[in-house]
């Protein structure tokens, strides 16, 4: 039971992981990367560091997710994309 | 950065003060239960993060001021490393506080116990001047960042829904 959940987390990195670099909407992007930080934070936790887990859920799903959004929102006018690409 | 609907806002304005306090709570405890200064300050400067956030950045700038957290880090920093010097008598960084009476020098009896959260003696005074640097710290970089991206923002706008 407890493998099966370790797996799971382990699955929700690499799938969080792997839709950040997968969505063309870089909100969306910013949004999974805060996923990935709260599966690690939950990962470390089972790994018996709750240490890591505590900085690792307020600075990489808290801060970095803030800090991410507001530099969005500066650049967000001036985002160009090519055509043929959406 | 505009300010967010009005159920957002509500409910940072409800929840952000648990933030808060558990995060003071992880300074405090820090010689006690995982976490301490870094990891507590990281969840109080999350707060800040919260509020600038959920009420946009002139409300902000109005409640607090980037110079105070300045202040709060150099003083963060002089503290921790005062409280270092002080016990050069011994060594650097010696525990001269503990099993000195007062606020942070009580005795623990022997044997296994939960321990107590006034017997530490300088470690205590070191989280908590790491979690005065660190909230100063990392609120600034956010505030710094807010205002480098916005440099003049217009007034008086809310936005009708979420974020986009």
């Amino acid at each position: 039971m407890i493998e099966i959940l370790h797996l799971s987390i382990l699955a929700t990195i690499l799938i969080s992981g792997f839709l950040a670099l997968w969505f063309r909407n870089l909100l969306s992007s910013v949004i999974s990367l805060s996923v990935l930080s709260l599966f690690v934070s939950l990962e470390f936790f089972y790994m018996q560091a709750p240490d890591v887990a505590i900085a690792e859920a307020g600075i990489g799903a808290g801060l970095s997710t803030a800090i991410y959004i507001v530099a969005l929102r500066a650049v967000g006018k001036k985002q160009f994309r090519k055509e043929g690409e959406h | 950065m505009n300010p967010l609907s009005v159920v957002a806002r509500t409910v940072c304005n409800l929840f952000a003060w648990f933030l808060a306090i558990f995060g003071i709570y992880v300074i405090v405890h820090g010689h006690l239960t995982p976490g301490g200064g870094f990891q507590g300050g990281a969840v109080v400067a999350t707060f800040m993060a919260f509020l600038l956030v959920a009420h946009g950045g002139e409300k902000m700038q109005s409640w607090v001021r980037k110079d105070r957290f300045t202040l709060m880090e150099c003083f963060g920093l002089t503290l921790f490393i005062s409280a270092g010097l002080l016990g050069m008598s011994k060594t650097f960084f010696f525990n001269f506080l503990a099993k000195a009476g007062g606020v942070f020098g009580g005795v623990l009896p022997i044997g296994p116990n939960a321990g107590a959260l006034n017997t530490s003696g300088t470690i205590a005074l070191m989280n908590l001047s790491v979690g005065i640097e660190v909230v100063g710290g990392l609120s600034m970089i956010l505030l710094y960042m807010f205002s480098a991206a916005h440099p003049q923002e217009p007034m008086g706008r809310e936005e009708s829904g979420h974020d986009r």
